[in-house]
């Protein structure tokens, strides 16, 4: 029983986490906008969903190691399995700095909405559970 | 919580935005001091941002490496009757340049102004959050 009200909630659970992160990500790319050669930095959402929802799909998108001296490469992949990718530069900057930040305000806001969504979803998954419980 | 580190990016920038336009305003109110405690003109600064990494989570933040000195030689202005000009009768202004500071005055203020946002939309996601289930 409780496993089935954890996967009915898994979906959403797992969206909301992940906004979470791309918020972060793109404050930090907000709040570098003047760092000198400082890389805008983002991720593929729906790969990351989709890599976060399958089991044991979790770090698919890391590289096998074969050898015992194989190194792992720390802060290249999100926790939701999905690689941290480099924003394409649209116009250039002396500094080398890639923010633009018309695309960063504009994604930020369309994450914060998306993430208001999923928690509308949840209240209502919640309230429906309720409804259902006590009739 | 992913939500929280959001603060801590936003406000390391907003401090060091600060930082900047601290430099900015004392290099516009030194803009004419031909002569300091070391008996030289006035040198502009500039700060160095860096982004510096959030710990536990792939954000970074900002940081201040320091703060540098324009290297640029002294505004040359012929001014015989000021006590600190030289024997040709000029007097070494401050190597400031005013219209470089005010550009970087607006940019300091809006990007501090865009973090300040940046932080009330995670507040309010996070109040949204406590909501759940109500």
């Amino acid at each position: 029983m409780i496993g089935k009200l954890d996967d009915y909630l898994r979906f959403q659970e797992t969206a909301l986490s992940l906004r979470a992160q791309r918020q972060q990500l793109l404050a930090s790319n907000i709040a570098n906008a003047d760092t000198p050669n400082y890389k805008a930095r983002d991720i593929n959402f729906s790969s990351a969903l989709q890599n976060a929802l399958t089991p044991a799909g979790q770090a698919s998108s890391e590289m096998a190691k074969t050898a015992a001296a194989h190194l792992s490469a720390p802060g290249t992949t999100s926790p939701g399995g999905a690689p941290l990718l480099y924003r394409s530069v649209q116009q250039g900057s002396v500094d080398g700095n890639t923010v633009d930040m018309d695309t960063e305000r504009n994604q930020f806001a369309d994450n914060a909405i998306r993430y208001e969504a999923s928690l509308t979803m949840i209240s209502g998954q919640i309230k429906s559970l309720l409804a259902a419980i006590q009739g | 919580m992913s939500l929280f580190d959001v603060f801590n990016v936003a406000g390391s920038a907003m401090s060091a935005q600060a930082q900047r336009l601290n430099t900015t305003a004392s290099n516009l109110a030194n803009a004419d001091s031909t002569t300091s405690s070391t008996g030289q003109p006035y040198r502009a600064k500039q700060v160095v941002f860096s982004a510096v990494p959030v710990a536990g989570s792939q954000a970074s933040g900002v940081k201040v490496l320091g703060v540098v000195e324009d290297t640029s030689p002294p505004r040359m202005v012929y001014d015989p009757k000021n006590p600190v000009a030289d024997d040709k009768g000029y007097v070494a202004m401050p190597n400031v340049n005013v219209v470089e500071e005010m550009v970087n005055m607006i940019s300091a203020s809006r990007s501090y102004q865009t973090n300040v946002e940046t932080m009330n939309a995670a507040k309010t996601m996070l109040l949204k959050t406590l909501t759940i289930g109500q």
